[in-house]
C-alpha cells in the first residue's frame, strides 16, 4: 500500500486524475456519503482534531482548533486559499490542476462540519488553467448531486464559487484575500478580530490553505488518529515539498516528515547538478531565513525542528542554491519581490523594503560603501526590532519582516562575501 | 443592468449575471467583471470601470482604486500576446534574466512596454508558481516551462509567424518547453483569446468563442 494521502491517484492515473469518473471509481466520495449521512458536524471537527494537522498554508496553525474559534452567528463561510504566490510555491498549482475533485470533497465536508453554506476556492489570476480544472470539477460535482440544494437527500446545501485574484501576492495574507474577495484592494486587515469571528462580510469565516482541505477525504475514511499516526508527533500526516533552484530532480514531493534535510535535498531531489557544492538553502518559502550545508544538514525536516534551527516550514518550498550562487545577487532578487509586493499601508515595509532593495542593487553595481552592511541591518531593525526568529513586528502583517530573512541570512552565514563585494567595489570605484 | 453594457457580447451579458449572482454582494463582482470589461474594451479602459461601477453599485472612482491595487487589470492597452518572463528567485537561479533578454530582443520592446503594431507586451513579474520548471514564462497566462533563451526566441518567433487566435499551454509546451514541475497529465483544450486570464466564468476561454 502506498503511504501517500494526497498525490496516489495522480500518480497511478495521469491521463484523468482530474475527472469525476475516475475520482468516483478510485473511491472518490465516499467520505462525502460517509460525512453527511454517519457524522454529525461535531464528530468531524473531533476527527480533524484528533488528527493534529498543520495548516500548509505557511503559519502550521492546528486546523480542528482553528474550527473551534468559528463564531456561531450564521451566515458563516469557508475560503479556501489557492493564492499561491510566495516564490518556490508551486504545490496547490499541481493539487488544483491533477486532483481538483479531493479539494471539492474537502470543502464540502468542511461545510458539513462547519455549517456552511457557501465556499469560496480563491486563485492566484496567474493560474487560469488550475482555475479551470477546478471550475469543469464544480460542474462536474453539481451534475452528480454532490453540490446545490439538498445534496444527496441529506438537507445540508452547499454552493461553491471560484474567485481569480488580480496578480497581487499580498492577498495570500487571510485578511488581505477577504478583502479581495469582498472587492476591495488586498490590503492586511488589523487583528483581532480574527477571521473566525469576522471574516468575509464582516462574518464568521475560516480561511484554509488548499493542501490542508484536501487531505480531510483521507481524514473522514481513515480516521483522525490513523492520520496523526503517519509522522513525527507535531508533524502529522504528510506534507507537499516544492523543491526548485539548483537541485537535480526539481518538482513536488509529498512525504512523511521526519526526514533529515541531507534526506529530501541528496535522496529525494537528487543532489546538486552538475557535481556542484550545496550552498545554502531556504526550508520554507521566500520569508524564511536560510539554512545553510555546515550547520543545518542533519536538522530533521519537522516543523519544530525547523523553527528550533531558526526558520520555518512555511509554504514548503525548497529553494537550493549552489556554490556559484551570487549571495547578494540572491537576496537581491528576494526583497525586491518583497519590495515589490508591498501593499504600502505601514511605513516601515512600503520604505524599508524599497531602501533595502536599493542599497543591495548598489553593492550589487559595484558602487557598495563600507557602510552598508551597517545600513542593511539598521533598515533590517526598523522593520523588525532586534532580528529575531520568529521576528517582531512593528507591521500590519509578516511581510515586511520576511523582506528581512535574506539580509539577516547572508550577513549570518556569507558575512566574507558580502564584504568583499563591497571592498571590491570600492577598489573598482577608486 | 442591460443599458450599460448592451455593447457587450452577449455571451458576456450572460456571464456578467451570473457572476453578480455568484456573490453573497454585488461589489465582490467587481474583480471578475473587470476582467471581462477588459475583453471588450481590450484593457481596464476608464469606460470598462465606469460600466463594471454601475454594474456593482459603486462609484467609478472605487473601481479604479480596486483596479489600481492588482497588476493584472491592465490600465493602459496591452498587446495581442503579453508575453510575462518570471524573474523571481528560482528562475533566477535557472536563468530567467537570460530569458528576459532573449524575449526583449525578439520583440524590440522593454519590460512594460506595447510594440508598435499592438502584436506584444512584454513584462518581467514575480513568482508565477512553475518554479520546478524554471524559467518559466507566460504568454496571456498560459504557461510555458523549462525555457532557454533560444527556446524563448524561437516562441516569439513563432507567435509572430503563425499568429494564433487561441494560445495553448500545451501547444506551447510541446514546441519550446522543457523541465516541467511536475507531470501535467492529459493536456486541455482551452486557451486565452486576449491578455485575460483564460478562464470560463469570466470570459477569454477560446472554445466556446
Ligand atoms: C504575506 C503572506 C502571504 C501568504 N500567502 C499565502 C498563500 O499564498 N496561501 C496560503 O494558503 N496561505 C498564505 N498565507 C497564510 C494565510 O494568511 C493563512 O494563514 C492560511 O491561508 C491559513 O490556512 P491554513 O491554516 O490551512 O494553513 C500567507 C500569509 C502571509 C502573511
Ligand atoms: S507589512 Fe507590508 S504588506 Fe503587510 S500590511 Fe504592512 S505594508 Fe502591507
Ligand atoms: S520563481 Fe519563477 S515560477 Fe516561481
Amino acid at each position: 500500500m502506498t503511504d501517500l494521502i494526497l498525490t496516489s491517484r495522480m500518480v497511478d492515473h495521469p491521463a484523468d486524475s482530474h475527472t469525476i469518473a475516475r475520482y468516483v471509481d478510485t473511491g472518490g466520495y465516499k467520505a462525502l456519503t460517509k460525512a453527511l449521512s454517519e457524522m454529525t458536524p461535531e464528530t468531524i471537527i473531533e476527527e480533524v482534531k484528533a488528527s493534529n494537522m498543520r495548516g500548509r498554508g505557511g503559519a502550521g496553525f492546528p486546523t480542528g482548533v482553528k474550527w473551534g474559534f468559528l463564531a456561531a452567528t450564521e451566515p458563516r463561510y469557508l475560503v479556501v486559499n489557492g493564492d499561491e504566490s510566495e516564490p518556490g510555491t508551486f504545490k496547490d498549482r499541481q493539487l488544483l490542476e491533477r486532483d481538483p475533485h479531493q479539494l471539492i470533497e474537502g470543502v464540502i465536508i468542511s461545510s458539513y462540519a462547519l455549517n456552511v453554506h457557501h465556499a469560496f476556492i480563491y486563485i492566484r489570476g496567474e493560474y487560469p488553467k488550475p482555475a479551470r480544472r477546478v471550475q469543469r470539477a464544480i460542474y462536474e460535482a453539481y451534475e452528480a448531486g454532490y453540490l446545490g440544494e439538498n445534496i444527496h437527500g441529506t438537507g445540508f446545501s452547499l454552493d461553491i464559487t471560484v474567485h481569480l485574484g488580480g496578480g497581487a501576492y499580498i492577498c495570500g495574507e487571510e485578511t488581505a484575500l477577504l478583502n479581495s474577495l469582498e472587492g476591495r484592494r488586498g490590503e492586511p486587515r488589523l487583528k483581532p478580530p480574527f477571521p473566525a469571528v469576522e471574516g468575509l462580510y464582516a462574518k464568521p469565516t475560516i480561511v484554509n490553505n488548499v493542501e490542508s482541505i484536501s487531505n480531510i477525504p483521507w481524514m473522514i475514511n481513515n480516521s483522525g488518529i490513523a492520520y496523526a499516526a503517519i509522522g513525527p508527533e507535531r508533524s502529522a500526516g504528510t506534507r507537499m515539498f516544492s523543491l526548485s533552484g539548483h537541485v537535480e530532480r526539481p518538482g513536488n514531493y509529498e512525504v512523511v516528515m521526519g526526514m533529515t534535510w541531507r534526506d529530501l535535498i541528496y535522496d529525494i531531489g537528487g543532489g546538486i547538478p552538475d557535481g556542484r557544492e550545496l550552498k545554502a538553502w531556504i526550508p520554507g518559502g521566500a520569508s524564511a531565513p536560510w539554512f545553510v550545508p555546515e550547520e543545518h544538514l542533519e536538522t530533521l525536516v519537522t516543523i519544530d525542528d525547523i523553527a528550533q534551527a531558526g526558520s520555518m516550514a512555511g509554504s514548503g518550498a525548497v529553494i537550493v542554491m549552489d556554490d556559484t550562487t551570487n549571495v547578494v545577487a540572491a537576496a537581491h532578487r528576494l526583497v525586491r519581490f518583497f519590495a515589490h509586493e508591498s501593499c504600502g499601508q505601514c511605513t516601515p515595509c512600503r520604505e524599508g523594503t524599497s531602501w533595502l532593495e536599493n542599497v543591495l542593487r548598489r553593492i550589487l553595481d559595484g558602487k557598495g560603501r563600507p557602510e552598508d552592511i551597517d545600513l542593511l541591518l539598521e533598515i533590517s531593525n526598523g522593520i523588525s526590532p532586534g532580528l529575531a526568529w520568529p521576528p517582531a513586528m512593528t507591521t500590519i502583517c509578516p511581510l515586511g519582516p520576511s523582506a528581512v530573512s535574506p539580509i539577516t541570512s547572508i550577513t549570518r552565514w556569507f558575512m566574507p562575501e558580502v564584504e568583499a563585494m563591497i571592498g571590491g567595489s570600492e577598489v573598482s570605484n577608486v | 443592468m442591460n443599458q450599460v453594457i448592451s455593447q457587450w457580447s452577449h455571451a458576456n451579458q450572460e456571464r456578467a449575471g451570473k457572476i453578480l449572482d455568484a456573490y453573497p454582494e454585488k461589489r465582490s463582482a467587481i474583480m471578475p467583471l473587470l476582467y471581462i470589461a477588459s475583453l471588450e474594451h481590450d484593457f481596464a479602459s476608464p469606460d470598462a470601470m465606469r460600466e463594471v461601477a454601475e454594474l456593482t453599485g459603486v462609484t467609478p472612482a472605487q473601481v479604479l482604486s480596486v483596479a489600481s491595487f492588482y497588476t493584472m487589470f491592465k490600465r493602459d492597452g496591452v498587446g495581442k500576446y503579453l508575453v510575462s518572463v518570471c524573474t523571481s528567485i528560482s528562475c533566477f537561479l535557472q536563468g530567467a534574466d537570460e530569458v528576459l533578454e532573449a524575449v526583449e530582443e525578439a520583440t524590440g520592446i522593454h519590460h512594460g512596454e506595447t510594440s508598435e503594431d499592438g502584436r506584444f507586451s512584454v513584462e518581467h513579474v514575480e513568482c508565477i508558481g512553475a518554479c520546478g520548471g524554471a524559467p518559466a514564462v507566460q504568454v496571456n497566462y498560459e504557461l510555458v516551462e523549462g525555457l532557454t533563451p533560444d527556446k524563448a526566441r524561437q516562441l516569439i518567433e513563432w507567435l509572430t509567424d503563425s499568429q494564433p487566435e487561441v494560445v495553448l499551454t500545451d501547444e506551447m509546451q510541446q514546441l519550446f518547453g522543457g523541465q516541467r514541475s511536475f507531470d501535467w497529465g492529459s493536456s486541455e483544450p482551452e486557451g486565452a483569446i486576449a491578455p485575460v486570464p483564460a478562464f470560463g466564468p469570466y470570459g477569454s476561454v477560446g472554445e466556446d468563442r
